[in-house]
């Protein structure tokens, strides 16, 4: 109860200050349309898609994966920002609860993206892509738990180290590896064995796939249920581990 | 109200290769009164801040106990982050928020209602005198402002104890004395105030009692007349040439009117005598006989500084 009501004060603090400087939602999402409109009409004679509409639907779902990996491992600047202002270590001297520091602002964070894959989708809509709503609803689940559980680690880390200088380089070092062997781009069925060994060991891979089988109608596929099952016990330890460093951290 | 015993922390710190231990606070008695303004006096890095953030429940202590406002510290951390409030040195408030968004959101972290909670943070913008601009985002703020605003958000919540952490730092004097006659009001509204200083003026004008932090440990306590007046007689000082300073110095250890004999920095020397009248004609004789020039002489009651001196050798004005 007083979980649900500190997360509450915390997001809505958080969004409120997000909104009056929304600018920022559209910065986020300038790039993934760029690549919507620019890079996405290569794909249907490279993928050799039958229709545009195909290869939209194994583009965007890996676009909007991405959108949820970076946009979340990239908050912990904004945290930082708040540790130098000593906004955090005002809210630690006060009974407020620690998880609901991290969670209010990781909602935050999940709300925007969401706000960033509705304009995605309805503009590949124009491109002639067609998704189910229950499809798309469980799609976005996935891209929610997705971005909580890499702005949760994002926070702690930057917990951790601090400084900008430290959190830039190591998100960068995560990201890349963890987006190419993923299949965001291209999906991985292009890929060489041994590649795609070493992808199996990506948690985010399996999010692809769920996504884009979500997309392409195919609820029933397996890899929809492991997909969200393996995103919604990362988000877990994520969450978990971040609260932590919110309850122990020193200035 | 506060009572600590043997409270210590060290910090590891990493330079280059080597890992440094830093002992903040090695082992801190301290007694506060209710009502009381209570000074924590000592030069940067003296471990003021440390000893703070570990009653203030943000950092854990290495060592030794406390009870804070009847709750235990190790014990039960948070019923003693209900109790009580604390001021950052640097700062608090974010860039973007006004003065009233963050008193409202202060509050109601405290878990107190939302329309209590405006009604809260209305009265103490008007207390603070900061009605006129509570709309306006924090970053367009004075100083003065800002730290008024920051001490508004440290007691929203109406604790028995408020801590602030070098609160006039960085305010030009006019702000100062404003911030000093809020500080007042604080304790005539009936709250323990604890707030650290490395200014002799305002732990001397300000403060019911102090404690005098060096290293780590207090090297003294009591209030600011107790402290000056172990010190009896008066302070003289003479101000010489680096070089004449060492020789003068030799000069005077031996006479039997000096009490006891510090050298500053700079060249300078402080001498505690009985009767500054008697002493100062004598010490010109000396240093005249012996040919050597004098730049200043002054005398003065024994301050606050003077208590540091004999304590820790060093002057706080110089550190
Ligand atoms: N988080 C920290 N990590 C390492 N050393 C610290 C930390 N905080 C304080 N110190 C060190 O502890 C000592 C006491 O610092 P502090 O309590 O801030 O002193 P003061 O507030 O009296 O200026 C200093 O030597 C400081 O460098
Ligand atoms: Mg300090």
């Amino acid at each position: 109860m007083k979980l649900a009501r500190d997360t509450w004060l915390i997001f809505q603090r958080q969004l409120h200050l997000l909104l009056r400087n929304p600018v920022w939602v559209f910065v986020g999402v300038f790039q993934p349309v760029m690549y919507l409109l620019l890079f996405a009409p290569l794909l249907k004679p490279a993928l050799n898609a039958p229709t545009q509409a195909e290869a939209y639907k194994i583009f965007v779902p890996g676009l909007l994966v991405l959108l949820a990996i970076f946009g979340g491992l990239f908050q912990g600047f904004g945290l930082i920002a708040e540790l130098r202002a000593g906004v955090i270590e005002r809210s630690r001297v006060t009974p407020v609860s620690r998880l609901a520091l991290l969670l209010g602002r990781s909602l935050r964070d999940v709300v925007s993206l969401l706000a960033q894959a509705v304009i995605i989708t309805v503009l590949a809509l124009l491109f002639d892509l067609r998704v189910f709503i229950g499809d798309l609803l469980l799609a976005y689940l996935m891209l929610a738990l997705i971005a909580l559980m890499t702005s949760a680690v994002s926070y702690g880390v930057a917990l951790k180290v601090k400084s900008e200088d430290a959190l830039a380089p190591l998100m960068n070092t995560v990201a890349q590896p963890v987006l190419l062997l993923s299949g965001i781009l291209l999906p991985l069925a292009f890929a060489p064995g041994w590649l795609q060994g070493i992808a199996r060991w990506n948690p985010f891979s399996w999010a692809v796939d769920g996504t884009r089988a979500l997309f392409n109608g195919d609820i029933g596929n397996d890899r929809v249920w492991q997909g969200l099952t393996i995103i919604t016990v990362l988000a877990a330890a994520g969450v978990f581990w971040a609260a932590r460093q919110f309850a122990r951290s020193v200035r | 109200m506060i009572e600590t015993r043997g409270l210590r922390k060290s910090f590891r710190s990493r330079a280059g290769r080597e890992t440094k231990t830093v002992e903040a606070v090695r082992g801190v008695d301290l007694d506060v009164s209710a009502g009381e303004i209570f000074g924590f006096l000592g030069p940067n890095g003296a471990g003021k801040t440390t000893t703070l953030r570990m009653l203030a429940t943000l950092i854990e202590p290495d060592g030794g106990q406390a009870t804070i406002a009847g709750a235990d510290l190790l014990k039960n951390p948070g019923e003693v982050r209900r109790r009580i409030g604390y001021v950052a040195q640097g700062g608090s408030t974010w860039d973007e928020s006004t003065a009233r968004e963050e008193l409202v959101l202060q509050a109601r972290m405290y878990g107190i209602a939302k329309a209590e909670a405006q009604r809260r943070a209305a009265r103490a913008l008007e207390a603070f005198q900061l009605t006129e601009f509570a709309d306006r985002k924090c970053k367009t703020y004075s100083g003065g402002q800002r730290r008024r605003v920051e001490i508004a958000l440290g007691i929203i919540h109406e604790p028995k104890i408020v801590f602030l952490d070098e609160p006039t730092t960085g305010l030009d004097p006019q702000s100062r004395a404003h911030m000093w006659d809020e500080i007042r009001r604080l304790r005539t509204d009936g709250m323990t105030v604890f707030i650290t200083t490395h200014y002799l003026d305002e732990a001397d004008a300000l403060c019911d009692r102090i404690a005098i932090m060096d290293h780590g440990e207090v090297v003294a306590e009591g209030t600011p007349a107790e402290l000056k007046r172990e010190i009896s007689g008066d302070v003289v000082q003479v101000g010489l040439d680096l070089t004449a300073a060492n020789a003068v110095g030799k000069l005077l250890e031996g006479e039997e009117y000096v009490n006891r004999l510090e050298p500053l920095d700079e060249g300078a020397l402080r001498l505690f005598v009985d009767d500054g009248a008697t002493a100062i004609p004598r010490i010109l004789r000396r240093i005249d006989g012996a040919g050597l020039d004098l730049k200043s002489i002054e005398l003065h009651r024994p301050s606050l500084d003077d208590v540091f001196l004999t304590k820790t050798g060093r002057s706080l004005r110089e550190s």
